[in-house]
């Protein structure tokens, strides 16, 4: 491309169209002189790990975080002065806690990945455990009764939580009634309650005085107390995001506040109810102390939740760590990396429809 | 639930008024009136074969919030097939007495009123009122448009028979019927199934429009509706509201005072001075823009604050 420097007002035929540009980005020699002052810090923190009596992985590590936070304030204090200098500093830090925080999910996820994938085979998810013995090949048996297990207790327990959450979310939103400051309380008080108090509750509540025998039903009682705080905190804060012109103007239309909650407010909420029900899914599905008290926890598939034993996932790895034989540990860890990738299927999925644009 | 006018005398109409206004765009060129001379100059509405209702009439209204008293004493008559303009500045209780009108006042919880508000002849506020049953008679549209986001163009206007659960026998032409009045319905009639956040702003007011007429109230009531709109867009709803004007009683709220003198045929204003709102002075609207009888007026619509 050529410019002609002789014509300073080009006519209208040579006009030349520029390049798009993006000036305001990082250029190659800012990325090349980041590189070196990484190098540098990593360089300095080695010297002093080799040079003092200071040894091992983490304070080296410490000193490279302190090392990169020294130079680049000194870097940025040099090119732009001192306010540049502690920006400069305040993002190396923010980076470092960025790093801290994301590590032990990291190790979790790299431990159980690098543990289950070897227990993972095809039988795994066709196969239960009835007839096969804890210290049995890997390859034998599955988890096929845990899987049917947790799907029965979840959507059992969902059946009960989200009408019961949903409504007191509107309660909250909608109604605004002389209760809503306490019940806004103790959903978040609820929240809070320990998963074991579920458990317990249900099995002083049911299982002794009423049904004397274990069952998914109970399982999926306990999970829904714990369910419903979160499907009426979310779904409450979905609903508060609904502008109040949608319900003056429903309102002015001639409806009832009933007939206005029910066709106007939910459905422009549906997508962030979408998200409160997967929330929800996602809390309980790990859920663990609530299950060991009371589903006896089968080793073949029962679809019936009112008797007998129910398997779960997360009975099905504590069973498995606790027996403690090679094989069992190792079908404990692929049952763990099955959960885990159940549960972030879920968050992915509540994230996308989250995100989406309402339209 | 049937309508005086057919939707194909009214797809007529609708070609005529989009003539005149390519025409008057053409011609706006020319410096802006006065006013006064816009105010006086406005053509008179012809009369409606078939009025609905006989008007609204507001006798001594008064509102509070709390122990805060925001509008004093305002008796008003808004007579069938006529366009009422509220002016005045921001917070003198407009808003309030508009939506007074149709019991939206009663939903902010500490609001309180006092007085009559007639209907037809019968008190809104009076003992064992259907509530809902008012608010399908005197509609509203709002400052900023609000579709129903959950809803296409189509299910928007329907939106009122819907949920005051009404019948309809046949919806489709309501639709077209509501749409054309609103002078929306050559810009949708091919997307009626797309979702209405999809139009643009001065395309989702006069969807609002439509879906208030969907359920033939007698009375509309308008709470700045172009603010948020541009020029165009909002000459087109001024159009819209001169056509139902023949029909219905409409009441606007606007601080747009061109708006004001080119659409109504009465104008209040309305002033707080720190206490309660009142309303100042009230007349035909050529009178109050040429020749307000009190000073007060005179500085505002000539421009002198506010």
């Amino acid at each position: 491309m050529s410019i002609e420097t002789d014509n300073p007002l080009p006519s209208k035929e040579k006009k030349i169209t520029p390049q798009p540009q993006t000036p305001w980005k990082t250029s190659g020699t800012e990325r090349a002189s980041s590189l070196i002052f990484i190098l540098a810090a990593a360089a300095a923190s080695y010297m002093t790990v080799a040079l003092t009596p200071m040894k091992g992985i983490l304070p080296l590590t410490l000193l490279f975080f302190i090392f990169a936070a020294l130079f680049s304030f000194i870097r940025g204090n040099r090119s732009r002065g001192i306010v540049a200098g502690q920006d400069s500093a305040a993002g190396v830090v923010m980076a470092i806690g960025m790093f801290v925080a994301l590590l032990p999910i990291a190790s979790i996820l790299y431990t159980t990945v690098s543990k289950g994938l070897p227990g993972l085979h095809r039988g795994l998810l066709f196969n239960d455990m009835s007839a096969a013995t804890p210290t049995d090949p890997i390859t034998e048996g599955g988890l096929s009764h845990a899987i049917v297990g947790t799907f029965v207790m979840v959507m059992i327990s969902l059946a009960i939580a989200l009408p019961l959450g949903l409504l007191t979310a509107i309660y909250i939103t909608e109604i605004r009634g002389r209760f809503t400051r306490p019940i806004r309380f103790l959903v978040q008080a609820m929240s809070g309650v320990p998963s074991i108090v579920a458990g317990l509750f249900i099995l002083s509540a049911f299982v002794y005085p009423i049904t004397k025998t274990f069952s998914g039903l109970m399982g999926s009682l306990a999970l829904s107390i714990l369910m419903i705080p979160t499907i009426a905190r979310t779904a409450e804060e979905v609903l508060r995001l609904i502008p109040e012109d949608l319900r003056e103007a429903g309102l002015a239309l001639g409806g009832t506040q009933w007939r206005t909650v029910a066709m106007v407010v939910v459905p422009a909420a549906r997508s962030g109810l979408v998200t409160a029900v997967i929330l929800g899914i996602a809390r309980v599905a790990g859920e663990t102390a609530p299950i060991l008290l009371l589903t006896g926890g089968g080793d073949q598939i029962n679809i019936n939740p009112v008797e007998g034993a129910m398997g779960s996932l997360p009975f099905y790895i504590w069973k498995s760590f606790f027996f403690g034989s090679e094989e069992a540990v190792a079908r404990g860890w692929a049952g763990l990396l099955v959960l885990l990738t159940l549960v972030l299927i879920l968050f992915a999925t509540a994230r996308f429809f989250s995100t989406r644009k309402v339209r | 639930m049937t309508m005086s006018t057919t939707p194909e005398s009214l797809s007529a109409k609708q070609k005529e008024l989009e003539k005149k206004m390519t025409e008057e765009r053409s011609q706006s060129h020319t410096a802006p009136a006065s006013l006064a001379s816009v105010a006086q100059t406005k053509v008179s509405r012809p009369a409606g074969a078939k009025r609905l209702g006989t008007g609204l009439e507001a006798r001594g209204v008064h509102a509070w919030f709390g122990k805060n008293h925001v509008l004093s004493d305002i008796s008003v008559d808004f007579a069938s097939g006529t366009v009422t303009a509220l002016i005045g500045p921001s917070g003198c209780g407009k808003s309030t007495f508009i939506r007074t009108l149709n019991r939206m006042h009663e939903f902010i919880p500490t609001a309180a009123m006092a007085g009559e508000v007639l209907l037809d002849g019968k008190d809104i506020y009076a003992p064992g009122t259907d509530v809902t049953k008012i608010r399908l008679k005197v509609g509203m549209v709002f400052q900023k448009p609000n579709p129903f986001p959950s809803m296409t163009i189509g299910e928007n206007v329907l939106a009122g028979l819907r949920l005051a659960q009404l019948k309809s026998t046949n919806k489709d032409d309501l639709v077209e019927e509501c749409l054309i009045r609103a002078g929306l319905w050559n810009e949708v009639k091919d997307r009626l199934d797309e979702h209405g956040g999809a139009l643009s702003g001065g395309q989702q007011q006069r969807l609002c429009i439509a879906r208030s007429l969907a359920v033939s109230p007698h009375v509309l009531l308008m709470d700045e509706p172009c603010s948020a709109l541009d020029p165009g867009s909002t000459l087109r709803i001024e159009e819209t509201i001169s056509e139902l004007a023949e029909s219905m009683t409409i009441i606007i709220v606007t601080h747009n005072m061109q708006q004001a003198a080119r659409v109504s045929d009465y104008t209040a204003f309305f002033l707080s001075d720190g206490g309660p709102g009142e309303m100042v002075e009230y007349g035909k609207t050529s009178e109050i823009f040429s020749n307000p009888k009190d000073k007060r007026t005179e500085n505002y619509v000539t421009g002198r604050f506010g």
